[in-house]
Parts: structure tokens; sequence; C-alpha cells
């Protein structure tokens, strides 16, 4: 049973000419990086807020672990729900510890519960409790306080996490920082989690399932890799850059195209971490002018990589006709 | 000064008669001002019409209006708070409707989102932050209220505005200067009390991050 259906979702905005969002249908597995990317006005944050119903669909049926959203109460489902949006919105007047309990206190968690829970997702977050806890969003940088919005949303548990372009305001060394320890959050305490961007790289780096939208409409629902190499039409080849080489070698781990490490090779070549993709190890090669790389994991010597593998990588090329003219 | 010297205990009297009348009326102008401005910042096309009455009343002379009553309702405490609460009533709700209004829109989405019901929004997190707006209003209103409590005296509801009154009819230039200086110091005072809460509820709002 998918964690989020949408079965042909429209929304038709009072004011607005065209529908937002047109017959869309997606099945979202539970525990998936769904990362949903578009251009601004084409409806990723309408199709988002239907979701905890900050927003009614026209048409259509969206289910949450098989159940109708409109069979629950709205605040019944929006505490099952984490929900984080780009400008934060942290509660002002209160401290990081208030804000972090505000679901576990409508919940009516016992205080004590709700203080140790607390403590455990200012430390998931990376914000020492003891200097953190009674600080005012006021007094923390960008980063901080979406980490504490971040912090917010998932007090209860949810199983469910929203998230509309939460690094949005936020600089590209940060981001990229807050977006490595999302996938590292995400890896311990698995969410489902729908995530809104129109940053490509972002999308790519995150997503399980990337969802290209355009005018409403969803285009093409697959992992990055299959985007970038069989992408649906010419707008989202564009969209994504899969022409890039090296954006598609980038989404290749190393760990999938090397090979046994030959007995009695010398120790001399250059290292590099399984975990990195084939970009990084094409760098390396370049810059070490060599012919392969030794590849480790966690320092543990494991296999070895050769430039031909790369070059074979690479050539696994998008079909033709996919490509923009 | 001497006026007062020499009658200490009527001035004190008056004072607190004053103080009591205008801290009556506008507790009375919170509790009407409240629901109207909630009901107000929900439905917004309610707040053109009933600022509108409110602003129409506003512009009536105190005076004017006191004379009105009196046929109606009879002298006494009563024809003075009336018009008191109904002169507060277009400062307060302005400045509640203001304030609440004034709330981000995003800490708004993020409290609906979380899973707050109306109620819920509206005391823990609307009210809260638009405190320092609404002390704003009560300050200015209660100054407004001091001030025009001074004609209370002209239906027989005491305050301060007695020493005036009388002070005119007796030509007795020395109790007019001693009800117009009581009358001031007891505005500044309030405006000074209220100025403090407002600064403190400005900073338990969490400033302007
Ligand atoms: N409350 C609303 N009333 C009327 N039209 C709306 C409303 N909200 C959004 N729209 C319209 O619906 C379309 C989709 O908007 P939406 O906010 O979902 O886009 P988006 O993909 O999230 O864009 P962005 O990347 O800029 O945030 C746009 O054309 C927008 O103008
Ligand atoms: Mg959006």
């Amino acid at each position: 049973m998918p964690a989020v259906a949408f079965e042909h979702v429209s929304k038709r905005y009072s004011t607005g000419e065209h529908a937002a969002v047109k017959d869309c249908t997606l099945l979202v597995e539970t525990g998936a990086f769904v990362v949903l990317l578009g251009p601004s006005g084409c409806g990723k944050t309408t199709l988002l807020k239907m979701v905890n119903r900050l927003i009614e669909p026209s048409e259509g049926r969206i289910t949450v672990d098989g159940e109708d959203i409109h069979s629950l109460p709205e605040t019944a489902l929006r505490r099952r729900i984490g929900y984080v949006i780009q400008q934060v919105g942290l509660f002002p007047h209160m401290s990081v510890e208030q804000n972090i309990a505000v679901v576990p206190r409508l919940l009516h968690w016992p205080k004590e519960r709700t203080s140790e829970r607390t403590d455990a997702l200012l430390e998931l977050v990376g914000l020492p409790p003891d200097e953190y806890r009674r600080r005012r969003p006021r007094e923390l940088s960008g980063g901080q306080q979406q980490r504490v919005g971040l912090a917010r949303a998932i007090a209860a548990d949810p199983a469910i996490l929203l998230m509309d372009e939460p690094f949005g305001a936020i600089d590209a060394i940060t981001r990229a920082r807050l977006q490595d320890e999302l996938l590292r959050i995400q890896a311990q305490v698995r969410k489902t989690v729908l995530f809104v961007t129109h940053d490509v790289e972002e999308a790519l780096r995150l997503a399980d399932v990337l969802v290209v939208m355009r005018e409403g409409r969803i285009l093409q629902a697959a992992h990055p890799r299959t985007i970038l190499s069989q992408p649906a039409d010419p707008f989202v080849a564009e969209l994504v850059g899969a022409s890039d080489l090296l954006r598609r070698l980038s989404l290749i781990p190393i760990g999938e195209t090397m090979h046994p490490l030959p007995t009695g090779k010398p120790a001399e070549l250059p290292i590099i971490e399984r975990r990195e993709s084939l970009r990084a190890a094409l760098a390396k090669l370049l810059d070490s002018g060599g012919q392969s790389l030794i590849v480790v994991d966690s320092g543990v010597p494991a296999g070895l990589i050769e430039l031909s593998d790369i070059y074979a990588a690479a050539r696994q090329a998008p079909s033709a006709e996919a490509l923009p003219a | 000064m001497s006026y007062i010297q020499a009658h200490q205990d009527q001035v004190l009297q008056l004072f607190l008669q004053h103080l009591q009348l205008a801290g009556t009326a506008l507790g009375l102008a919170l509790l009407i001002a409240f629901p109207v401005s909630i009901v107000i910042a929900r439905y917004q096309h309610l707040y053109g019409p009933v600022i509108g009455v409110l602003d129409a009343i506003y512009t009536i002379p105190s005076l004017a209006l006191l004379a009105l009553l009196v046929p109606i309702i009879g002298i006494g405490r009563t024809p003075a708070l009336i018009a008191l609460v109904a002169y507060a009533q277009l400062i307060l709700v302005r400045n509640i409707v203001t304030g609440l209004r004034g709330v981000s829109p995003a800490v708004v989405e993020a409290a609906t989102g979380l899973g707050m019901n109306e109620a819920q929004a509206l005391w823990r997190v609307r009210l809260p932050l638009a405190l320092p707006v609404i002390i704003a209003g009560l300050r200015i209103a209660t100054v407004a209220v001091i001030g025009i409590g001074t004609v209370a005296a002209f239906v027989d509801a005491g305050g301060l505005g007695t020493l005036l009154f009388n002070g005119v009819s007796q030509n007795d230039p020395a109790q007019i200067e001693a009800g117009a200086l009581a009358i001031a110091v007891l505005a500044i005072m309030a405006d000074l009390l209220l100025r403090l809460v407002e600064w403190w509820a400005g900073r338990a709002a969490g400033g302007t991050a």
C-alpha cells in the first residue's frame, strides 16, 4: 500500500483561468524521498498542500496509508504529517524548545516525554540542546532556523514529511550542508518525504523518485538516473540537463562499476571512497593523470576503477529521439 | 498647587473616581472590542462597515453625545460609561484587527499546517504576536478616555472634570488649574505605564524576527 496516493487529482482556483493541477496520479511508496521539480507556477506547492488539506482538490482523491484524507478531521491529519516551508514560520514568541514541542503539546504528550524528544531532535539536527534549547528564533541564523523548522515538523514522529522549498532562501554552501544532513537524517528516521524544489541539482541529489511537472501536469516520475538517461520528452530532458554527461556521471556510485581488486596490485595508486560518484572518480583521474584508482570502503581497499569503466558508463547515452534538438 | 494642598482629600477622591471610571470603561470596551475584532479579522468584508460606524460615533463631540444620552438613560455613571466605551471602540478595534492581520502569513500557515485548530492558532500564536499592537491601542484609548472622562462631570458622574465645571461656575481659576493639572498627571502616568507594558510585550513577542 502506498504511503500517499494521488488519484486523478485536479485543482482549479476560483480566480484562476487554467487549473493549477491537472489530473495528477502518483503513488508514493513508504519511505521514498520524492522530489517535485518544475518551473515556477507549475503547481508543485498546490499539489503538496493538498496532502495536508491546506488546499482542497477540485477533483480526484488523495489517500494517506490507504485512508481517504477526507475521512479524518483536518487537524488530526495535519498532526500526523510533518510540514516545512521556505519561510520557516517559526513562532517568534516561543523558544526553540517550545517551537519543537508544539505538536507534542497538541497531542497531549506528558512533559517528560516531550522534553526528552526535544533534546533528541536538537541533537539530530545538529544543534546542541544545552546551547540552543532556550534561544528565540531571532537569535538563530537562517540555516539554524530551518533546522529547528525540520525538528518541529518531525517532533511527533509523523510518517510523512512535506517540505516546500525548505532551503530556497539559504546560501549555496549552507544549502549543500543541509541537503547532506537531510539525507543523513532521512537514513536514520526513514520518513516518506515529499519535497518541492526548482533547483535541479538539489532534486537530483535528494530524490529516490523525481517527479517532473509542467503546467499542472506530471510529465515523468522515476529515479533521477532514469530521468537523465530516458527523459520522457524534450522539456524534461532540457529541464534536468539530460545531455550533461558529467551530471549523469555524478549520479552513478563508484561501487556499481568497480572491479574486484587484483591480487598483488601495487598500492601506490590514488584512492577514492566507494560511495563517491563516477564524476568524482573522473576528476581524481584527471588530476592524477593515471588510468585507475583504488576504491576504498571506510579506508579498507575494496576494488579498482579504471578510466575505461567511466567511458563505458558515460556512453550509455539517453535514447536519441528524447534529446532536445 | 495651593488649591490641591488645601483640598487634598477632595482632589484625591476625584482622582480615584476618575481613574475608576476610566478603568471600568476600558475594561468594558476591551470585553466588547476583542470578540468584535476577532470576528472582523476573520470575515474581512465586515471591516469596512464596522469601522465606518465606529468612526461616525467617534466624530460626535463628547458633550453632545452625553447630552443625547441623558434623556434616554438619565444622569450618573451609566451614560458616562456608555460614551467612554463607545469612543474607545474605534481605537481598540482598529488596533486589535491591525495586530491580528499583521502576524506573518508564514507563521499562521505553520500554525495551521502543524495541526492547530482556529482557536489554538488564535490563542497560542496570533494574539501573543499581536499583543504589542493591541497594547499600543489600549494606551492610546486610555489617554483618550482619561481626557474625555472630564465631561463625565457634566452628567454628575464625578471625576476630575468636577473641578473644571465647578471652577468655571464658581469663577475659581485655581480650581480649574488644579483639575487640569491632575488630569494631565493621570494621563501621563497611564501613558508611561502602558509604554512600559508595550515594550515588555514587544520583547515577549520575539522582536522583529
Ligand atoms: N490561492 C491561489 N489563488 C489563485 N491562483 C493560485 C493560488 N495559488 C496558486 N495559484 C496559481 O496556481 C498555479 C500553481 O501555483 P503553485 O503555487 O502551486 O506553483 P509552484 O509550482 O509552487 O510555483 P513556485 O515554484 O513559484 O512556488 C500558479 O499559476 C498560481 O498563480
Ligand atoms: Mg511553490
